[in-house]
């Protein structure tokens, strides 16, 4: 329970309705996407300026209680898990498009807009480029906490890529301006560093964007082969050719069979199905889907075929975009996991992936962002079959484990969070997650911006840096760090 | 990498101060150090160490020179889809320690979003790494930006991974020049709101010659001819001319000429290009300076004033600055006389980031070993 002088603060900034307190309140904040990982806030603080973001901030630093932001809470790896004892801050009411430079190509919004609005905001010649699935319901803010991808940022690169500016409130209330709308100010690119930064280094409180001019044609194809190891052939004589397309998307039988049962996306019944958009002036498009599909029935594919108009693109997608959720037809628990790895490393990976599988007992659903070699296994369980929930989870880690060691990364686009710092360690050294904590020492010294989340092992501000030294415990072999 | 943290940690305990150097062609850009006790050269650290080609990433020794690595690269059909200035003798270090695009931005991006991972050695001799050798990844900070840019006051950059891009099969560059200025910069902006897929965007203009206005087109034959078909639509009203010889790299022009001068960098909105080179042409004019502007259509250009003395230089930069940061840009002086960086700020005003800033220094390098002074706010 926290101090009612304390909650009386709160209330004098955000009013009686912007204070959630009530257990039954504060239960849908107690996860996001992920959970398995639930804890109750003590209270929700639901700000609609940034002075007020400010002022909740100013109490938290005085009274030293940690704080977590949240956008939709839709976010894959904890991100936005609340912290034991401290508050949510949740920007869902700060939801004004600010304005909107068609000429400059640039949008600046509050961060509880949701990434499909801006988009709505500037078509239909324009478009937002980062489209993450949940792109729907996704908001800014929480794009920039994780520096979201999408099946898009393969041509039009990440979140990071379009954010130019950033309005901050720091862990202290002060607030500071990184980046802005022109490009290349001087000084640190710290707006950079805070994109992806996961809630560790403040809060967004206005986010200046760049939008895209929509290209002339996009044509989406669809591909069906016999198996993934065929379609991801396909892939790399693509990009072997040097042709960069908009996206290309990779689903197995069992992710197929799940996104017909929940959508009806209408694909081919296949092991390996592609889908490759191309976008750019017709003449171009055209001249590269010839070279495309001569690629891809090169590679074993029995089915072409390009959407042919708007309703079937759309259907296309939607299919894909629904995957995760569609899971949910075909088993009754699953895992969503998210790793990276060398496209050129995926048959190795599929086949081990395949092999873990089948030593688990579990099936694995495949779907992926193949042309920027992130995975997303999608491990299928029982939770009431005993002992299930926990092979999977292993399961789900030895995938991560097995990305890492092909030279790839423990996340793509979903973040560490709190479900994955534990791997931080099998990725980086300990110099490298030291260097990364000092950048947040200089951000937030007292660790109270979601202070438990992507770091194994916090870092304490006033131990003088330096190079990393190991803890006598661990050098007698007594204790190990995770 | 194990000599540059022993010397680094050495110099930082002795309180010597460190510049790093790498092809040496910018180390005059920026405020002059306040120090400068050892010159750390990263010329022996020139390896390209893997070019995964099929996986388009390379990873590249910091002292290695851009035409090396493009050369390496083209072995494979691809290349670093970046030009920035002087590439036979800048290094990979340099160019992403001074933040040094180039023309292919419009296209592919700055080096902040090319760079996907990165070794430094911070002054306390601490190796770390960042990023990784995906081009997806979300794992930790990304340090990469945060060493992009940073003129060598944090770390010393020892090795960067790129994401590559194939070479282009043909590339095509159309020039159109005006009597004015102002259509040209009209017809950038047009080409930018429209479905035009050039790769790079430039404005010319200067005191004595007609102003001009390249667009740089790559891909397949077919596709060239329908854009360029598009483009001439788009630019009915002005006149096409032949490109000058290396078009692309007309931007080193500016470090050439009479002196004393300054050569600097402005970024501006894209619509206030048009407002920012009649700026330029205006400040010019009484008392006359020679002037020329080479601008990238995304709104960043470099800049050349040459005057009388370095004090007919001061008051015409400040007029400038505060027409480029009215509406939200900025300007950098990046070389000129040593009094007149003595007088002006180089860097600007760099807002109310600077105490972030001068904390995020005071974390990585606490002693100040590594270029004092050199960087914005006396960083």
């Amino acid at each position: 329970m926290m101090d009612p002088r304390i909650l009386d603060r709160f209330r004098a900034i955000v009013g009686g309705d912007g204070l959630l307190t009530e257990p039954e309140q504060l239960r849908t904040y107690e996860c996001d996407g992920l959970t398995n990982f639930r804890v109750l806030p003590s209270a929700v603080v639901l700000p609609t300026t940034t002075e007020q973001v400010q002022a909740t901030v100013r109490v938290c630093h005085e009274a030293h209680i940690p704080f977590v932001a949240r956008g939709s809470g839709t976010g894959l790896s904890g991100g936005a898990l609340p912290i034991e004892h401290g508050i949510v801050i949740s920007l869902a009411r700060m939801v004004r498009i600010l304005e909107v430079d068609i000429p400059n190509a640039r949008v600046v919004v509050e961060p509880g807009v949701l990434n499909l609005s801006v988009t709505e905001a500037v078509a239909p010649a324009y478009f937002y480029a980062p489209d993450p699935s949940s792109q729907q319901v996704c908001s800014i803010g929480g794009n920039v906490a994780e520096n979201s991808g999408g099946a898009h940022c393969l041509k039009y690169g990440f979140t990071t890529t379009h954010v130019l500016g950033l309005e901050v409130v720091l862990p202290d209330g002060s607030l500071v301006h990184l980046g802005g709308t022109t490009l290349d100010r001087p000084g640190y690119d710290l707006c950079g560093v805070f994109v992806g930064s996961e809630g560790t280094l403040g809060i967004a409180t206005k986010v200046i964007l760049r939008v895209v001019r929509r290209p002339a044609l996009i044509q989406t194809l669809l591909a069906a082969f016999n198996s993934t190891n065929e379609a991801g052939a396909a892939v790399s004589g693509i990009i072997a050719a040097g042709v960069l397309p908009a996206a290309i998307e990779m689903m197995d039988n069992l992710a197929i069979q799940a996104a017909e049962a929940a959508v009806h996306a209408n694909y081919p019944d296949c092991g390996g199905l592609l889908l490759v958009e191309l976008d750019g002036p017709a003449a171009e498009v055209a001249a590269l889907m010839t070279q495309v599909r001569a690629i891809c029935t090169s590679c074993g594919a029995w089915e072409l075929r390009v959407a042919q108009s708007e309703e079937e693109r759309a259907a296309v997608w939607k299919g894909r975009k629904a995957a995760f959720a569609a899971m949910g037809r075909i088993s009754p628990n699953y895992i969503v996991q998210d790793g990276v790895i060398p496209r050129t490393a995926l048959p190795e990976v599929m086949s081990e992936i395949a092999r873990l599988s089948g030593q688990a007992g579990l099936r694995v659903a495949n779907v992926f962002h193949a042309g920027d070699g992130n995975l997303h296994p999608l491990v299928l369980y029982d939770a009431r079959i005993e002992g299930q929930e926990r092979r999977a989870e292993r399961l789900a880690f030895s995938i991560l484990e097995l990305c890492v060691k092909a030279g790839g990364s423990i996340t793509g686009e979903h973040g560490v969070g709190e479900e994955k710092k534990a791997f931080m360690s099998v990725m980086f050294a300990e110099p490298d997650l030291d260097t990364m904590q000092r950048v947040r020492c200089a951000f937030d010294p007292e660790r109270l911006s979601n202070p438990t989340k992507v770091f194994p092992r916090p870092r304490l501000c006033a131990e003088k840096p330096g190079p990393y030294q190991p803890h006598p415990l661990e050098t007698a072999g007594i204790a190990q760090l995770f | 990498m194990d000599d540059v943290a022993t010397l680094l940690r050495d110099a930082s305990r002795d309180g010597q101060a460190v510049i790093p150097q790498g092809g040496g062609t910018k180390l005059d850009w920026g405020q002059p150090p306040r120090r400068a006790d050892l010159m750390l050269s990263t010329a022996r650290l020139d390896r390209v160490l893997e070019h995964a080609w099929a996986d388009m990433t390379a990873t590249v020794e910091a002292g290695c020179t851009v035409a090396r690595l493009q050369h390496s690269l083209a072995e494979h059909g691809q290349r670093l889809a970046c030009d920035p200035l002087w590439p036979e003798r800048a290094t990979i270090g340099g160019i992403l320690a001074t933040n040094d695009n180039g023309t292919l931005r419009a296209r592919f991006g700055g080096l902040r979003d090319l760079i996907i991972g990165v070794t430094l050695v911070l002054p306390d001799g601490t190796v770390a790494k960042s990023g990784g050798k995906v081009v997806k990844n979300v794992a930790g900070y990304d340090l990469p930006k945060l060493a992009t840019g940073s003129f060598g006051t944090l770390a010393v950059i020892t090795q960067a991974v790129f994401r590559l891009h194939p070479l282009p099969h043909e590339t095509r560059t159309l020039t159109f020049a005006a009597t004015r200025v102002e259509p040209l910069c009209e017809l950038a902006l047009a080409i930018q709101g429209s479905q035009l897929a050039f790769v790079s965007l430039q404005v010319r203009a200067d005191g004595s010659a007609e102003p001009a206005l390249d667009v740089g087109f790559e891909g397949e034959r077919a596709g060239l001819d329908s854009q360029q078909d598009e483009l001439l639509r788009l630019a009915a009203k002005l006149r096409r001319v032949d490109p000058p010889p290396a078009v692309w790299r007309t931007r080193e022009e500016l470090w050439q000429g009479t002196e004393p001068a300054v050569t600097g960098t402005f970024s501006v909105l894209p619509t206030e290009l048009r407002a920012f080179c009649a700026q330029v042409h205006e400040v010019s004019t009484a008392p006359a300076l020679g002037w020329r502007v080479v601008a990238q259509g995304v709104g960043v250009g470099h800049f050349r004033l040459e005057g009388a003395t370095s004090d007919a230089l001061v008051a015409p930069l400040q007029r400038l600055r505060a027409a480029a940061e009215r509406r939200g840009g900025t300007l950098v002086v990046l070389v000129g006389p040593e009094d007149l960086k003595a007088r002006l700020d180089v860097w600007g005003s760099p807002g109310d980031a600077l105490p972030l800033f001068q904390r995020v220094k005071q974390q990585l390098d606490p002693q100040g070993t590594l270029s004092p002074g050199r960087f914005v706010g006396g960083l």
